[in-house]
């Protein structure tokens, strides 16, 4: 999902779509209002931010958004990060997601963690531990091998030559309308949606 | 100089919510009781309704104090239940002395307890007296004061808050960020006055991701006696 700005046109940075309806995990526990927000506010608004800070500056309106997280700082960073952290998070839910990972993907998770109930223990106490805003991820590390890491605000495993697997995004947005304070019952609902297809490609 | 019938009718609020004792002014406490471990949660100075007239809603205020305000109390006590030698510490000497999980739980113990002090359902209006002519000397006007604060506030990024302080050196005021738990506190060289959190949890079940809004909220509350009460 690289994107890069036809300069030509002068066409800005866009916003992916969902993969889905806004009402699409709904059933799961993250509501239409939420992916409404999410989507069209946050995640959205990350872009025109991004557009407003790149505007006359074609060299940066040339770049991918990993090629803007990996060069810039600042302002333009956290949009351009954020805005790869949300397409990332939105690819990570599904419909149709839950269960229990297969093939080499749930092979490379019980080797690593011993068992899928121990990764994803970790991994529920990785966002729910976080404090502040942040995401919590399952990243392949530079070595290979499997990994859980926590980002704080617009931080994104790119930086840090990790290639992420899967996103859960603890930011007080992604779970406040349908969870208020209680961050443990959205992680709950996210483990319903997790999209084991599209981490099992990102491997 | 004399008050309009809005401040007016503000001040007589103030009287008679102190009456029925509520206080709106500077209260002792976050020099709390008790004031060592195990330490407790502040009640809220005003009922959870009280500032719905300006915009938080009874929602928003029963959940951040009750849930956030009161768990951050809760996870400090688990935290500094096995170091004896922190059972002395006031919550003030925990945010000075601290790091990691304590300083974060004790910090915003009392960064929400100076938030619900600096706004008020008599709050609102403008600043008077010494503090309105610090503000004017500073920022020209309480208007640009205000754009300034605003701004701070709308565009700081992550989980935070927005201080309006005073350096203790030259008293000056100065509006200052601080990000996730940071506390002014940890700066021996300011007094905070005023303070406005901007964690989402502070404005989501009221305005979603609208923050500018709720930063209008917040200076319909404003507790300009508190901040003048803590003035040298």
């Amino acid at each position: 999902e690289t994107q890069k700005a036809n300069l030509k046109q002068n066409m800005p940075f866009t916003c992916p779509d969902l993969p889905y309806p806004h009402d699409a995990l709904a059933a799961k526990g993250i509501s239409k209002e939420t992916l409404t927000f999410h989507h069209d506010k946050h995640h959205a608004g990350y872009v025109t931010k991004l557009n407003a800070l790149t505007e006359g500056k074609a060299d940066l309106q040339a770049k991918s958004f990993e090629e803007l997280i990996k060069s810039e700082q600042g302002a333009i960073f956290n949009c351009a990060a954020q805005t790869w952290n949300h397409t990332f998070y939105f690819n990570c839910l599904s419909p149709n997601g839950g269960g229990e990972p297969a093939g080499a993907l749930k092979e490379a998770i019980d080797s690593t963690f011993g068992s899928f109930e121990k990764f994803k223990e970790q991994f529920t106490a990785a966002a729910v531990g976080h404090f502040g805003s942040g995401w919590a991820w399952l990243v392949k590390g530079g070595d290979g091998k499997l990994a859980i890491v926590g980002t704080h605000d617009a931080g994104c495993p790119l930086t840090e030559g990790q290639t992420p697997i899967l996103a859960c995004d603890v930011w007080e947005h992604a779970y406040y309308i349908d969870f208020r304070n209680a961050r443990p019952e959205y992680v709950k609902a996210w483990w319903n949606c997790v999209n084991w297809e599209f981490a099992a490609k990102q491997l | 100089e004399g008050f309009s019938l809005t401040e007016m009718f503000r001040i007589a609020a103030g009287v008679a919510a102190t009456a029925a004792g509520v206080c709106l002014g500077a209260r002792a406490c976050y020099a709390q009781e008790p004031k060592q471990f195990p330490y407790s949660c502040p009640p809220l100075p005003y009922p959870y309704t009280a500032l719905e007239g300006q915009g938080i809603s009874g929602e928003t205020l029963r959940i951040h104090h009750d849930k956030h305000h009161a768990g951050y109390v809760t996870k400090l006590n688990a935290a500094v239940e096995k170091k004896k030698e922190l059972h002395n510490q006031t919550i003030e000497d925990l945010v000075k002395t601290q790091q990691g999980a304590i300083f974060n739980c004790a910090a915003q113990t009392y960064n929400h307890t100076f938030y619900w002090d600096s706004m008020s359902p008599a709050g609102g209006g403008e600043p008077r007296g010494k503090l309105k002519e610090k503000i004017e000397a500073q920022w020209d006007s309480v208007d640009s004061f205000k754009e300034a604060f605003t701004a701070k506030a709308a565009s700081h990024f992550g989980s935070g808050w927005v201080w309006l302080a005073q350096r203790n050196k030259d008293g000056k005021l100065v509006i200052m960020d601080t990000h996730d738990a940071g506390c002014p506190l940890t700066d021996s060289g300011v007094t905070p006055l005023l303070a406005c959190d901007v964690w989402e949890h502070a404005y989501y079940v009221d305005y979603r991701n609208n923050r500018p809004e709720y930063i209008k909220a917040w200076w319909n509350c404003v507790n300009w006696d508190f901040a003048a009460a803590k003035l040298q």
